[in-house]
């Protein structure tokens, strides 16, 4: 059985041909670290997301690995280059099966 | 308007001298030369990974993050690299590396020219207060680091539940 959560993307709906946009995307989740303890002594396991991906219209224009050190609920703000009218699918690969796939619609002029 | 800039300034300066009063405490002089000491070796181990056998050059990299953090657990965390971020010549990956993390690696973030910039923010967890370093590959195989300095008052990692 799969996981997932939540998750959020905020960018502008439209563009300026080959204009910077700045992306901010969100997953609820709570990135246990592996390293803290219960009350009753025991390791928590860590489960972590491990793999951020940004696909543009297909082609891959972000990536980014994730360890412990990521906060709970990860926010990751980047930028990319608005070439073209399209897709960009976001995808969040994690412990247990987590997958999370989030899109959103860009408008370039 | 220059009322409100007055005030502002007097704040600054009291908090400068706030922290230069415990600097004269000698509060500074015990945190600091554990910060001013070469990379701790599982940092060390982690870069080494990393970069292989390459050198890596001072500079292009510029980590932000609060000198002074209340909470390890989330620490906004920003990164730039000077990069014309063309075709040819662009950062490949940024590797952020801290040294007083059980695990250092917090994150890798991998650019493309289409990235436009070699920007990124993030939230992290900080277990103590330390040095953190950002490790960029360029395209041309070169890496370059940058490091901040943080105190953080309340570490993560550690709590119970």
């Amino acid at each position: 059985m799969s996981k997932t959560s939540r998750t959020g993307i905020t960018m502008p709906t439209q563009a300026k041909k080959d204009s910077i946009i700045e992306i901010r995307a969100i997953a609820q989740h709570d990135m246990e670290t592996g390293y803290r303890y219960s009350e009753d002594g025991r390791r928590i396991p860590r489960d972590i997301i491990r793999l951020f991906t940004c696909q543009y219209n297909g082609e891959e224009v972000f990536r980014a690995d994730f360890y412990p050190g990521i906060g709970a609920n990860p926010l990751i703000i980047f930028t990319t280059v608005a070439v073209a009218s399209g897709t960009l699918v976001f995808k969040w690969v994690g412990d247990g099966g987590y997958e999370a796939v989030n899109q959103a619609q860009i408008t370039v002029s | 308007m220059t009322e409100l800039n007055q005030s502002s300034k007097t704040t600054k300066l009291s908090r400068r001298m706030y922290l230069s009063a415990l600097g004269l405490l000698g509060i500074s002089g015990w945190i600091v030369p554990s910060l001013t000491v070469a990379k701790k070796p599982e940092a060390m181990d982690a870069i080494a990974k990393i970069v292989g056998s390459n050198t890596i050059r001072d500079g292009r990299v510029k980590l932000v993050i609060p000198p002074l953090v209340e909470s390890g657990n989330l620490v906004v965390l920003k990164l730039s690299v000077e990069s014309p971020m063309t075709a040819n010549d662009y950062v490949k990956a940024v590797h952020v590396i801290a040294e007083g993390n059980p695990l250092p690696n917090i994150f890798a973030a991998y650019f493309t020219p289409r990235s436009g910039r070699a920007e990124l923010t993030t939230r992290v967890r900080l277990a103590d207060s330390q040095r953190v370093w950002a490790i960029a590959q360029m395209s041309d195989g070169s890496f370059w680091q940058g490091y901040a300095d943080t105190l953080v008052t309340l570490s993560a990692c550690t709590e119970m539940i």
